[in-house]
């Protein structure tokens, strides 16, 4: 195993001096980010704001300031939720700021400990990068959660014995999925459709395939009912995002490399994510092996082709269901940041939701402010994560739906905790489970899931 | 005891920032270049601690820069020189709305944004609407007398403030105004505290005039091929006798820099663009609509769009907001201007810029309130080029003494600050600007409040 964070060698350069400096310059500070930041908004310490981050990155790359534990600390109390780029009317790169201010943080490993070092290494060089180990993990949750194990440790309060980090961690855990992808796949080979009007592989992601299989396979289906050929590249890894968020740029790197193998983009006609943090961070391997001589070209053709699912039903003219889906409430639509202000894709999901006929859709307030699941930052800042998940929990009961929709894994989790934390009743789905319910409620003779 | 002591003392160790990260963060605002890193950094809360911190800082003789959410266009908020910085934006809390007398008071932190929609939400309407609006905080609007897209019809934020409370330089506490329509009772005070850019006391509540919303409007793009042409537009309408709310202008470049951000449709093959509106009572509207397409046509414009709905109405405006932050994709520093003149004399100011940008090989970007007379020539440029940076100084004092010798101003909504200080007596005069010093004397013996601002 290898170590997370190499000491920083002098030679080295610093990783925000060597961008572009027209980058970190961007900024005219004038402001206008403010307003969309929930964690300004949370504090009003210009500190904690896009602007006053950026004034921070731009004095570590101008050699004002030290790459110090204050300001470490600062740049993983960012959500990296990408409001402040949807407002910034400049146009600055927040993302490819921020995303080398975390990995300046690691080489010179300024927030380094033990316990920080050896979770980082398990999850993110060990676990994550591996699609086997991610299996075996899953097996292991199903295991703890379908012999009622689960259930006994929250009864028996067992919990407290752990450590503080990790009890608090238990409520977060998802549900497993009973089948991973690929075996969903699989089960749907004979429904390709004979003539395909487009060929598009799946990202099945690591969060996706384990406790939200059944969202691949529902994206599976409703992108056969258009008349799409849904392949699912076996030898697929974990997008990286999380690497790239958190200061691993050179896993995410690698990463990036063995999906574009697993992918071949230039083959397809659109690589599908229905994950808005996959998709947003996957836009972007462009960006991220530009000086690699061998990828710098496919990763170009990559970019170009990702997709995320609701964008991409909207771009081919999805067929609108024909049935009437009676849900027995209202619906109400949370944007996943990425998805949002990542890949700027906002309308597209709603209108997946108008096209389902009996579906009451009610506009959730602040329906673009981050639910506070922001990747791992619900681990990592609870104390803001969860004052983030209590404002969005306002809003959602104030509109008095009963199921969330949402397009990503994380903010979904968050939701579902956010429910039962505030003891509403109601469900948190993807937006394509409900188009694929309507277009399952059209013919249910000859649904061959009908089990679900 | 050093004042940070002091502070410590009296207001705890945590709520005075000193570390180099959050001295950073404060040392500039939203003007290009200007940066100076203060001692300190305090949030009060309540106007005691307002009142407690300028007491030790009078006391120890050390500056105090004001600022709310740092948006000045003149550098009023940048810190002077072992300052400390005191920021307003906890003081946010909406204390009344007075629906029998028209009001509503407020702390100086609250958004402008949310004085707008409280307004709304109480059947009125907060006019004064800066570019900044989402962000500005009214404490700083009413420091430099913010202006914005309705100034030509209801004013600026001066036309709306009845009261202030205000912390002198010496921690006394004064009140000044009342929510009475009529008041002379002695000199008005609050009209001295409005736009003195953080230069006479610290101001800790504001009472505003509110007024009924009108019942409609209608929006308009004039699309020219020539800006002299939109200028002389915007003067004809005037000398037509119709007050719009709104006439504003942006020219090509600035037109190409907002369309890349806000993707609304603008026409991006213009030379200018014109944003106008009209509001008011239905009937009188669609006359006046008429009316300035008609003038619009007739002065050269190649077409007049309506917008039609009300979001898209909303949107040409917010779109026009972002103006000089866009203009920001086209160059790493953007140097704003805010120039006023005459409205009659609006052609030739044009003109002189487009001149002025030439002559000295510069890539300016305009845009403006064009019904004020008010036009925001915008340097797109790099602060590391300094051989470009003194064509733009000698370019700018052309530009002011440009506006000066056709009856107008060097700044007319943005303030003086750092920015505009090394031009104000030109532009004003000895007699003027010695009463000015006199009268900050007067308020503030030991110069602590913002010093080395609007003047030395």
């Amino acid at each position: 195993m290898t170590q997370p964070t190499q000491a920083a060698s002098p030679e080295q350069e610093n990783l925000l001096k060597g961008l572009d400096y027209s980058i970190v310059q961007q900024c005219m500070h004038c402001g206008m980010c403010l307003p969309t930041c929930p964690t300004y908004a949370e504090t009003l310490e210009e500190r904690s704001s896009p602007r006053g981050r950026i004034a921070l990155m731009r004095g570590v790359a101008d050699g004002r300031l030290e790459v110090s534990e204050d300001f470490a600390k600062e740049m993983y109390f960012c959500l990296g939720c990408l409001a402040c780029q949807t407002a910034c009317p400049a146009g600055v790169d927040y993302a490819n700021l921020f995303e080398h201010a975390r990995a300046e943080i690691e080489r010179t490993g300024v927030l380094a400990t033990p316990r920080r070092t050896r979770i980082r290494s398990i999850a993110l060089r060990w676990l994550f990068p591996s699609r086997r180990r991610l299996h075996t993990l899953g097996w292991m949750l199903r295991l703890y959660q379908w012999t009622g194990l689960q259930w006994l440790v929250r009864a028996s309060r067992v919990l407290y014995l752990l450590p503080r980090w990790l009890r608090e961690l238990e409520p977060l855990t998802p549900k497993v999925s009973r089948r991973f992808t690929a075996a969903e796949h699989g089960r749907r080979l004979a429904s390709q459709p004979t003539l395909p009007r487009h060929r598009v592989a799946l990202l099945s992601g690591c969060v996706q395939d384990l406790a939200f299989a059944d969202v691949n396979a529902d994206t599976i289906d409703v992108l056969q009912v258009n008349g799409c050929e849904v392949l699912l590249p076996a030898d697929q890894q974990c997008c990286g995002s999380l690497h790239g968020h958190n200061g691993e740029l050179e896993l995410a790197r690698e990463l990036a490399r063995v999906n574009i193998d697993a992918f071949d983009p230039a083959s397809l006609d659109a690589i599908i994510v229905n994950a808005g943090g996959c998709g947003s961070h996957m836009t972007h391997y462009d960006r991220l092996l530009a000086d690699d001589e061998q990828y710098a070209q496919r990763a170009k053709i990559w970019s170009e082709k990702v997709r995320d699912i609701h964008e991409f039903l909207v771009e081919i003219g999805m067929r609108t269901p024909t049935s009437v889906l009676d849900m027995g409430g209202a619906v109400t639509y949370h944007e996943s940041c990425h998805l949002r202000h990542g890949q700027g894709v906002s309308q597209a999901p709603r209108k997946i939701l108008a096209s389902i006929q009996g579906l009451e859709l009610v506009e959730l307030p602040e329906a673009d402010w981050c639910c506070g699941s922001a990747g791992i930052y619900n681990i990592t800042q609870p104390e803001m994560s969860m004052q983030l998940l209590d404002r969005k929990m306002g809003h959602v009961e104030g509109t008095g739906a009963t199921i969330v929709a949402t397009g990503n894994p994380g903010c979904a989790v968050q939701l579902q905790h956010g429910l039962r934390r505030k003891n509403i009743h109601g469900t948190v789905v993807h937006p394509v489970t409900l188009l694929a319910q309507a277009y399952r409620a059209e013919e249910p003779e000859t649904d061959q899931n009908e089990e679900k | 005891m050093t004042v940070i002591e002091k502070l410590q003392q009296a207001l705890g160790d945590e709520a005075v920032r000193t570390s180099p990260e959050d001295l950073s963060v404060y040392a500039f605002d939203g003007t290009a270049i200007l940066f100076q890193l203060p001692t300190c950094v305090v949030l009060p809360e309540s106007v005691d601690q307002v009142a407690t911190i300028l007491t030790i800082a009078n006391d120890m003789a050390t500056a105090v820069v004001t600022r709310g959410s740092g948006t000045g266009l003149a550098g009023g908020s940048v810190p002077s020189p072992g300052c400390i910085v005191l920021c307003l934006v906890k003081l946010n809390r909406v204390l009344e709305v007075d629906t029998a007398n028209l009001t509503m008071t407020v702390e100086p932190g609250v958004l402008t944004q949310k004085i707008a929609d409280t307004a709304t939400a109480a059947g009125l309407f907060y006019p004064p609407d800066p570019g900044s609006i989402k962000i500005s905080t009214i404490g700083g609007n009413v420091a430099n007398n913010s202006g914005g897209l309705r100034g030509l019809k209801y004013g600026v934020t001066r036309d709306y403030v009845m009261a202030l409370e205000v912390v002198l330089a010496d921690g006394r506490v004064l009140q000044t105004g009342t929510k009475c329509v009529k008041d002379v009772a002695g000199f008005s005070l609050r009209d001295l505290f409005i736009g003195s850019e953080g230069t006479l006391g610290v101001m800790t509540k504001i009472t505003l005039k509110l007024i009924p919303p009108p019942e409609t409007k209608a929006t308009m793009l004039g699309l020219f091929d020539q800006m002299t042409d939109a200028a002389r537009t915007i003067s004809a309408i005037i000398e037509a006798r119709i007050i719009p709310c709104t006439l504003e202008f942006l020219d090509r470049t600035t037109v190409a820099c907002v369309e890349e951000f806000a993707h609304i449709g603008l026409p991006t093959d213009v030379e200018a663009l014109t944003l106008m509106e009209v509001d008011g009572h239905p009937a009188q509207v669609a006359e006046a609509a008429d009316q300035i397409e008609k003038i619009a046509l007739e002065h050269g414009a190649r077409e007049v769009r309506r917008a039609s709905s009300e979001e898209e109405a909303t949107r040409l405006a917010s779109a026009r907001r972002t103006a000089f932050s866009a203009l920001a994709r086209r160059a790493p520093t953007v140097i704003l201007e805010d120039i006023t003149v005459p409205r009659s004399e609006l052609a030739k100011m044009v003109a002189a810029v487009e001149r002025i940008a030439k002559e000295h090989d510069l890539e300016v970007g305009t845009f403006g309130h064009m019904g004020d007379g008010n036009l925001h020539p915008t340097f797109l440029t790099d602060e590391r080029d300094k051989v470009e940076m003194q064509r733009v100084e000698v370019a700018m004092k052309e530009m002011f003494q440009t506006a000066i010798d056709l009856g107008g101003t060097i700044t007319g909504e943005h303030g003086v600050g750092l920015a505009k200080k090394p031009f104000l007596r030109g532009a004003l005069g000895d007699v003027p600007l010695d009463v000015m010093k006199s009268l900050k004397g007067v308020f503030d013996p030991k110069g602590i409040l913002n010093p080395g601002k609007i003047f030395d």
